[in-house]
């Protein structure tokens, strides 16, 4: 996987960008972890974060002039969170609980700070918390005097002599009435630039003009300074205090941090400009889903004046949703299984294929995507990790390290569906031009081959030029399962069967087929069977009666092939059909199959599809006969847009016609071949005929599908086993054992002979062979 | 037809008997294979002509984890 590609990926994914509260916070709170905690009652754990991030809570905690609410994104849903008022009641309940520890230096490092206002003492803090000797120099009897006066109802004097006391902990030594000037005495700026590793003067409200003599002041009559770095005229000097107007309180502490990084940055060498850039704070691009909120008005204080209690602050802060994308995770079973969300997985995926020794652990993961596209539909950025993990798995392949377990099966049946046994092509009998072929797909011939013979009659029929057939596969399990190799040859191959026949127009009954022709053979143009339906209609006859309305489901291939939708959607009302919307097609889920998952993952797909299936208590209506079928393993009532019309020959309720299973769908595809050579053709084509008798019960089968044991290979290995007499007997049930290597799988077979035959009474199977040593 | 299928329980080894050698399985050493990783293992096996069984258990319980195992190396 190519590591800038991954990046990209990564960008795209928001989930881990700050909500809008932290962005518009110029110390960047962490106001939604906080909230989380005063919703539980955790008063000190929310103070602790706050300590991460403020270097006076008590104080600042009381006076914030938070501009977070003017950003929160409840406002858009009752009103914003009273955010400032919350950490008032959190750093008057437990601000004396917050610990902080400074880290150790070997030489401390000397720091000056001129100004014990609240932008010079949060710039002593971070600077003490670096490991520095900071001395503070106010020119007042006491600390924070302006704050004193101008805040005098909200500040008691407890608060300052609070955080006062944890700044000298931290070692901050305070000199109080010693007001430096610009001059070379004991208190004057050289004596310090010469005792000092680097110098703060944050003077605040008050005029520089006394440090004119050695530094450059504005016409105002303020230290003129870098705004960025808040660097000095001179070097190892620094200023602060100087945010701008209105006063800000947060500003204040904020523009003392920002002078601090830059001391920070001196004291180390590094550049004092260097990937600043986040320090600015740009908008909030974390995407929140505000409509999915219903309004609720914020916590009206009993005592207004006293502020929130308790009870009122953790019920004021569950208004918070709180701001988190995950849009996608939120829909699909596949993303919440591993608990993260994209941003996450993308590195876990790009983590894993950079293994060279030990444990993949993400391979089935990766193999766990139905590649649908539901995230890519609702991520604000479209990402789409369908791309991401089918990108890893032909990265797996062509490393050589994709399970081999994962993708057997299916492409197995791939294999079966392509081979001389199933496919074949032909022009319309007794016709030389070919204008237009049927393609019907592996599944829909598996499913329900009568579909294919019904509807190719109805194309031959109605489409002049002549109809061709083409029964195959469209290689859609080469490319979800990676095998780039396998596909490009699916691929050629299908090219030539095209060509042989004349180059026809496709006409596809599948979305997947539809979807994976137009991408890599854009030449067949290919176009939905039920558009060609949408325009020359069904043939004559009689329906099958509909018991109620259908809701629809749209297979995820489908998801952007919107003539298809609108196609089926005037062919079911044609039909009478009262059709209702799931969730409609562009946000349509997978069955299990899509990518497929369902066999590296059946808990996941499983999962996927129990969801689906309770949406609606109707009938669904599928125009996929993968969907139709999965939809029916599952119990849900299920109806494909053909049943509609062409019943199953063996009657019954068409929504209840059951799953036929893999082993079932290779004998239709294979007794398709034969019957349409035969009938439509003329060809002279018989029937397979079984090698043995086998009497599979309904539960034995059951079993052997979610197994992946096909009874065509377990048939096989009692055929070999009486042929030979190599078998087992139990001599407790009179029972045998069989067991066959089938490709890269053992099977094992329990049965039993009887008068009609042979009965399975268990199957199984491993891939690790064994061998007895002499 | 006997007991209902799938209901039933599994072999037990005790039972078996290679239909070949008409002898009771016995533990032995086996050689146990997976792309290309080789280990010994003790599993049932004919003491004759070296039929070896793998019952249900082992097959989707430990051979299945140890087979994934070597997948995700």
């Amino acid at each position: 996987m190519d590591g800038q590609r991954v990046k990209q990926w990564e960008a795209r994914c928001i989930e881990e960008q700050p909500p809008a509260c932290a962005v518009g916070c110029p110390l960047r709170v962490d106001v939604r972890g906080m909230l989380e905690k005063v919703k539980v009652g955790d008063f000190a754990g929310a103070c602790a974060i706050y300590g991460r991030f403020v270097a006076l809570p008590a104080v600042l905690g009381r006076i914030c002039d938070h501009p977070c609410e003017a950003v929160c994104r409840r406002a858009e849903a009752g009103g914003a969170i009273r955010i400032g008022a919350i950490e008032r009641a959190c750093v008057e309940a437990a601000s004396g609980t917050i610990r902080r520890a400074p880290q150790s230096a070997r030489k401390a490092k000397r720091v000056a700070v001129v100004g014990a206002g609240l932008s010079g003492l949060t710039a002593a803090f971070d600077l003490a918390m670096k490991g520095c000797a900071v001395t503070v120099f106010e020119a007042e009897p006491r600390p924070l005097s302006r704050l004193m006066r101008d805040y005098a109802g909200a500040l008691p004097s407890a608060a300052i002599e609070a955080d006062v006391a944890a700044l000298t902990k931290l070692g901050v030594a305070f000199h109080y009435e010693a007001r430096v000037d610009g001059g070379t005495g004991p208190l004057g700026l050289e004596t310090l630039i010469e005792g000092y590793d680097a110098v703060l003067l944050a003077l605040g409200a008050a005029t520089a003009a006394s440090f004119a003599s050695a530094l450059q002041v504005t016409a105002e009559g303020r230290l003129e300074i870098d705004p960025t770095t808040r660097a000095a005229s001179r070097a190892k000097v620094f200023g602060g205090g100087a945010h701008g107007r209105p006063y800000s309180p947060i500003g204040s502490a904020a523009d003392g941090r920002r002078a601090a990084a830059s001391i920070d940055r001196l004291l180390q060498g590094a550049s004092l400009t260097a990937s600043r850039a986040d320090e600015a704070g740009a908008g909030a691009r974390l995407y929140v889903n505000v409509a999915a909120h219903a309004a609720v008005p914020p916590v009206a204080p009993v005592a207004p004046q006293a502020g929130y209690s308790r009870a009122e602050a953790s019920v004021e802060a569950a208004r918070c949703f709180p701001c988190r994308c995950m849009e996608c995770v939120k829909a699909c079973e596949y993303l919440k299984r591993y608990g993260a969300y994209p941003k996450r997985y993308v590195r876990d995926i790009y983590n894993n294929v950079g293994i060279v020794m030990g444990l993949r652990k993400a391979n089935r993961m990766i193999d766990s995507c139905t590649l649908c596209g539901l995230c890519d539909a609702l991520c604000p950025n479209d990402l789409a990790m369908g791309e991401v993990c089918l990108e890893a798995r032909r990265d797996m392949v062509d490393s050589g390290h994709m399970p081999a377990s994962h993708h057997d099966f299916a492409l197995r049946d791939m294999a079966h569906s392509r081979s001389p046994a199933a496919a074949f092509a032909r022009r319309q009998p007794g016709r030389a031009e070919c204008a237009v072929a049927f393609f019907p797909g592996c599944q829909l011939s598996a499913s329900s081959p009568w579909h294919v013979e019904r509807i190719y009659a109805h194309l031959a029929a109605k489409i002049s030029g002549g109809v061709g057939l083409i029964v195959d596969c469209c290689g859609a399990p080469a490319l979800w399962s990676g095998r780039r190799a396998l596909h490009d040859e699916v691929t050629a191959s299908l090219g030539e069967t095209w060509r042989s026949l004349g180059e026809p127009q496709i006409v596809a009954a599948c979305s997947t087929c539809l979807k994976t022709l137009g991408d890599v053979l854009p030449e067949m143009k290919a176009r939905s069977l039920w558009t060609v339906i949408d325009e020359i209609g069904w043939p004559d006859g009689a329906r099958p009666r509909l018991a109620g309305p259908l809701a629809i489901h749209d297979p995820c291939t489908g998801r952007r092939a919107i003539d298809a939708q609108r196609a089926v959607r005037r062919l079911a009302a044609g039909l009478g059909v009262e059709l209702r919307e799931l969730s409609g097609a562009e946000l349509t889920t997978c069955c299990g199959f899509g990518g497929l998952a369902s066999f590296a993952n059946p808990d996941v797909t499983d999962k996927i599809v129990d969801r689906r299936i309770v949406e609606s208590a109707d009938d669904y209506l599928t125009y996929c006969a993968m969907c139709r079928d999965n939809f029916a393993r599952h119990g849900k009532r299920s109806v494909h847009l053909l049943d509609l019309v062409f019943p199953s020959p063996e009657g019954g309720d068409p929504a209840a016609r059951p799953d036929p299973g893999f082993s079932r769908r290779r004998d239709n595809r294979v007794r398709l071949k034969a019957r349409m050579l035969r009938q439509t053709w003329g060809e002279d084509m018989s029937d397979p005929t079984p090698e043995i008798d086998l009497i599979v019960p309904d539960d034995v089968r059951a079993d052997m599908e979610r197994k992946l044991i096909l009874v065509n290979d377990v048939a096989r290995a009692i055929a070999e086993a009486e042929a030979t007499g190599r078998k087992l007997k139990d001599k407790a049930t009179g029972r045998s054992i069989a067991t066959a290597r089938i490709g890269e799988f053992t099977c094992w077979a329990e049965y039993e002979a009887t008068a009609q035959g042979f009965v399975l009474h268990r199957a199984w199977g491993h891939r690790m062979q064994v061998e007895a040593k002499p | 037809m006997t007991a209902a299928p799938g209901a039933d329980k599994p072999p037990d080894v005790a039972d078996l008997v290679c239909a070949v050698c008409d002898r009771p399985l016995e533990m032995g050493k086996v050689e146990a294979s997976y792309l290309g990783q080789r280990f010994p293992v003790e599993l049932p096996r004919c003491p004759s002509c070296g039929f070896v069984y793998v019952s249900e258990e082992l097959a989707l319980g430990r051979m299945l984890k140890v087979e994934q195992a070597l997948e995700d190396k």
